[in-house]
């Protein structure tokens, strides 16, 4: 016998192919904007949640998921936007956190900075802005060895 | 809470963020420093995220079919329910910052508040927008400080910044008809409770920035109501919405 429908843990792992489109060494998953996948009868929802209420990445990651699912060959499917809980910086996965600082982004930490820099792991470090180059993100430099860098924001 | 008074109460929210949002995108490729600009260009882009999702279930609750981008760009002055604090030109730097402070300071309070609303899309929206506007006061509140408390040219900037924009205040918590209407049905919170806190937290900041307060409590009114806006309105709309008046409907 054949299903008619991919499991839904054969769509998780899908969606774990597309990346996000501003930081792509992460998946959509890995950054916990992809809250729930479940089914609706023979429809399958996917429920999506914004890192920022104005993330400009948002609609291009709505676009980039229906795309992978399509090519997939899934047609009935719906992509659901759900606010609450609000996302938190807390739901990145502990392997897209390593991920991140391989790629020069200082993980979130809970003291409100980054722990180290990602470059040359000094702690030696100066925040220049509050806010960086998308709004998940915010200016630090490293007084070490002067570069600058940034640093996910944890919220 | 009736449909139209819950579209209104509503429109306030959106219209809020969207003109504080670009009045602040006005500063975009201008401000004094690069780190400026950016922190400046993000929380506009934050407000107007937020815009979108007010007047998005705004729309909602008209019925009409009218969307979140319809009624930022299609409506004209006399509509807007805006209080008149976001509205004011930036001015210098100063100005924009203790503008910014004054307002992201009753925004964190409303925002905590409506976390609890009965209404649960108005909830959700609240604890989502929440946390940017917590962000957005730890920077307003520790660069008012850093001003008040800086160099003699920077602090008269910011005491007379705080003169210009005091009488201003007020209208956050005066209730009208609409603002009861949400409190008896559970929707929005009690502004005299708001208010105590905003004071309170006011004053600390003022303290650590070296800035006096006014005592006159005179305030200005007429923005949420629709009633009376400051002339500085209507030159803010002809630029945001000149797109949409000129190429109606136009889109890519």
């Amino acid at each position: 016998m054949v299903d008619a429908l991919p499991s839904v843990d054969t769509i998780w792992e899908w969606l774990e192919c597309v990346p996000d489109p501003e930081i792509p060494v992460v998946s959509v998953v890995d950054i916990g904007v992809v809250r729930d996948v479940a089914r609706e009868g023979g429809k399958t929802i996917v429920s999506i949640t914004p890192t920022y209420s104005g993330c400009p990445a948002t609609s291009v990651i709505s676009f980039e998921i229906e795309k992978e699912l399509r090519s997939r060959g899934l047609q009935d499917f719906e992509l659901r936007r759900k606010l609450s809980p609000a996302w938190t910086s807390d739901w990145i996965s502990q392997a897209a956190l390593a991920k991140l600082e391989a790629y020069g982004i200082a993980p979130p930490s809970a003291a409100g900075g980054p722990s180290r820099c990602p470059r040359c792991q000094s702690q030696d470090l100066e925040r220049i802005s509050q806010f960086g180059s998308t709004p998940c993100k915010a200016q630090w430099r490293c007084r070490a060895c002067l570069e600058p860098f940034d640093y996910f924001k944890c919220i | 809470m009736q449909q139209d008074a819950l579209f209104e109460y509503l429109l306030r929210l959106g219209d809020n963020t969207l003109v504080l949002g670009h009045r602040v995108s006005e500063w975009c490729g201008h401000a004094p420093a690069l780190e400026e600009d950016i922190a400046l260009a993000n929380v506009a882009l934050d407000l107007i995220g937020q815009t979108q999702l007010w007047l998005g279930l705004a729309g909602e609750v008209e019925g009409t079919g009218r969307s979140a981008d319809y009624l930022a760009m299609l409506r004209d002055v006399w509509d807007f329910r805006n209080v008149l604090l976001v509205e004011q030109p930036n001015g210098d730097f100063g100005q924009t910052i203790m503008r910014q402070f004054l307002f992201d300071l009753w925004h964190v309070l409303v925002l905590d508040a409506l976390q609890a609303s009965s209404n649960t899309q108005v909830a959700e929206i609240a604890e989502k927008a929440l946390k940017e506007a917590r962000y957005h006061l730890e920077r307003s509140s520790d660069t008012v400080i850093g001003l008040g408390d800086g160099t003699v040219e920077s602090h008269d900037r910011m005491q007379a910044a705080l003169d210009l924009l005091w009488p201003y205040i007020g209208e956050f918590f005066e209730p009208d008809a609409i603002d009861l209407a949400a409190q008896e049905n559970g929707v929005g919170p009690d502004l005299s409770r708001l208010e105590a806190a905003y004071r309170e937290q006011l004053d600390r900041v003022l303290k650590q920035a070296c800035l006096t307060a006014p005592t006159d409590f005179f305030a200005h009114k007429g923005g949420k109501t629709g009633f009376r806006h400051s002339e500085h309105l209507g030159h803010l709309l002809t630029q945001m919405q000149w797109l949409q008046r000129a190429y109606p409907g136009a889109s890519w």
